[in-house]
């Protein structure tokens, strides 16, 4: 049986639920250096459902496509250990400062150089920004259909993706035709863990610049086994309109950002002792509160 | 002058709750930039739709109304509001951060090239002064939303690019109606004009919507539980003071994470907003992200075992101690005071 092409459009984002005070750069842009990266968590969402699909349909292949710093080559490495076959790191610094929309241009431009796929699999949003935005952006820039709030994908047949959504207030069914952009829930299943076979297949696969900074003794490997090399783009690989990248590119700019300061409203401070909690009850029933 | 537009989501028939809030907004807005609030609304059978829209102070309700245009499918509202904005070329758009909202906007910002801000908590209208391109800016749309982690308030704007696009979720801005009696024009439009066949190539298979059994956003007083509460089974205790109380449980995000209440008792940025009477905040350290979706309570209890937890710090009571411990005592002195 022939099987699909699926591409899984992942993100590392900085842990939010970790954030320090040097989270921020001067500009408001965020200072994702000094944060615990990881794979973002609907992303894992994504990947699963295009593993279910892979196991559903042999002969399907799963791409991982993250844009991102050079690290970021760790979300690829910990897709490929779940049993992806392969990923597009899109680096370069003109991607720097991009909004959602300037990175779904840089995204499209990408897909649309790399052909090739029947359904492109997204998380609904991502922890830093929850915006969930880049993946209908990106539907719209290569100009097919998307599916939004995807719990799971049912079923393949004739050409067409029957897809369950979870919306706010309840639920829909829905058939739509390839290629399509699907962007999945937390509700959908959880990733699968590694699987043993595949870290030790996989762990020495690396970037080009991962490469050059690795260990000669290596380097071998990499002409005997080209499934270890992940792929890395820059605008070079792309056809692109500089213009529409980066900071430049983004037509949202952060004006400015305000750290929190908190000044007390000048609280009552009670503790837990059985006379405190018997006032309190009586004064909230007193002005009415409650009661 | 150009307009601004909210775009009105029909749920079974009707206006949204978020899009009369947001027409309150927009025509806040149109009123200090004197401009006129127009309103687009796609779906069918809209006959009369007009009533519940006009008296929020509406001077232009567009209406597209089609068999095939309800429910709400993405590729053809997309192709409408793109087309009417192409032709009206608003200053501002203003959506709901809905399930329809958060599908929609994004597809049309990207066809327009104009900028969108998610989850905005606040929208201003203000000047921005360019340094680098000696350039200067009045009267754009500052879009509020906090980011990052809860530390941090981000203004952001769209200098160049039109509309300045936004989402706002339910219950961030209040709806008030200006004037009962208010009187707009309707304009029509030819559906077969703005959409083409190719819009219609998602099917429905089934849908079955329910109205939300839980009802925060309607409660007057809301014991909600954070991480800090601990597990699944002590939560039960929130549920238990809620009853006595007879108001509804709520949760921080943290807690909705951990599996410890269904995502539809989120209170924050990116669940519901209230403003009840009485809000209890148990085991919530009080990131932005929560607060903003309720410190316009009426009362603040928090009960945190950290005496510095944010959220003390717009609390009207603090009480410092274990929630297994405190809530119990409430639900008795409560009951001995109530006798």
């Amino acid at each position: 049986m022939k099987g699909y092409k699926i591409i899984v459009l992942a993100k590392q984002v900085p842990d939010t639920r970790n954030v320090g005070k040097d989270a921020m750069k001067a500009d408001g842009t965020v200072n994702r250096a000094a944060l615990p990266a990881i794979f973002n968590p609907e992303d894992l969402n994504a990947l699963e459902q295009a593993l279910r699909i892979k196991d559903q349909f042999p002969g399907t292949t799963i791409t991982v496509l993250t844009m991102g710093p050079g690290r970021a080559a760790e979300i690829i490495r910990e897709g490929l250990f779940r049993g992806a076959d392969d990923g597009i790191l899109l680096t370069d610094r003109a991607f720097a400062g991009s909004d959602t929309l300037a990175t779904s241009y840089a995204i499209g431009q990408t897909l649309k150089k790399y052909g090739n796929f029947d359904i492109i699999i997204a998380g609904r949003q991502a922890i830093d920004g929850d915006t969930a935005q880049v993946g209908p952006q990106v539907a719209e820039k290569l100009g097919i259909p998307q599916i939004t709030y995807a719990e799971e994908i049912q079923a393949i047949e004739k050409g067409k993706v029957t897809v369950k959504r979870r919306l706010e207030r309840g639920v829909e069914v829905v058939k739509c035709p390839m290629p399509l952009v699907v962007t999945v829930n937390s509700s959908a299943p959880d990733c699968r863990a590694r699987n043993a076979k595949l870290i030790m297949k996989y762990k020495h696969a690396k970037t080009i610049s991962e490469m050059q900074e690795a260990n000669d003794d290596y380097l071998h490997l990499y002409s005997d086994r080209p499934y270890l090399t992940i792929k890395e783009w820059t605008v070079q690989n792309i056809e692109v309109d500089m213009n529409e990248l980066g900071l430049t590119g983004s037509p949202t700019k952060v004006k400015k950002v305000e750290n929190v300061v908190l000044q007390s409203k000048g609280a009552k401070v009670i503790t837990s002792s059985d006379e405190d909690m018997d006032q309190l009850m009586r004064e909230l029933i007193e002005n009415h509160t409650i009661g | 002058m150009n307009s601004v537009f909210v775009y009105i989501e029909i749920e079974d028939g009707q206006v949204a709750e978020v899009s009369m809030e947001l027409l309150t907004k927009g025509r806040a807005l149109a009123t200090e930039l004197k401009v006129k609030l127009e309103a687009i609304a796609i779906g069918y059978k809209l006959d009369g739709i007009e009533k519940d829209i006009f008296p929020y102070g509406v001077d232009v309700l567009h209406i597209a109304d089609d068999k095939r245009l309800a429910p709400y499918s993405t590729l053809p509202h997309t192709s409408i509001v793109v087309k009417l904005f192409q032709e009206e070329k608003p200053q501002i758009a203003l959506m709901g951060a809905s399930s329809v909202g958060r599908d929609l906007g994004p597809r049309v910002s990207s066809a327009l090239h104009s900028g969108l801000t998610a989850d905005c908590t606040s929208l201003v209208i203000g000047d921005h002064e360019d340094k680098k391109q000696n350039k200067e800016y009045t009267n754009l749309l500052y879009q509020i939303r906090p980011a990052f982690g809860g530390n941090i308030i981000a203004t952001i704007i769209n200098p160049d690019c039109r509309p300045q696009m936004a989402t706002v979720r339910e219950g961030v801005m209040k709806k008030e109606i200006l004037d009962p009696k208010y009187k707009g024009t309707i304009n029509k439009l030819d559906v077969s004009k703005y959409t083409s066949d190719v819009d219609f190539v998602v099917e429905m298979i089934e849908r079955h919507m329910e109205k939300s059994k839980i009802n925060i956003k309607g409660a007057g007083i809301i014991v909600a539980g954070g991480y800090g509460v601990g597990s699944k089974e002590n939560f039960n205790l929130l549920f238990e003071l809620a009853e006595v109380l007879g108001g509804e449980v709520g949760a921080s995000r943290a807690a909705v994470d951990s599996g410890y209440v269904e995502h539809g008792r989120q209170i924050g940025q990116t669940g519901t907003t209230v403003r009840p009477k009485l809000y209890i905040a148990c085991g919530i350290s009080g990131q932005i992200q929560h607060r903003a979706g309720m410190e316009e309570s009426a009362q603040i209890i928090a009960i945190n075992t950290d005496p510095e937890a944010p959220i003390n710090s717009i609390a009207d009571y603090v009480i410092t101690g274990d929630v297994a411990e405190i809530l119990p005592k409430m639900i008795k002195y409560y009951k001995a005071n109530t006798k």
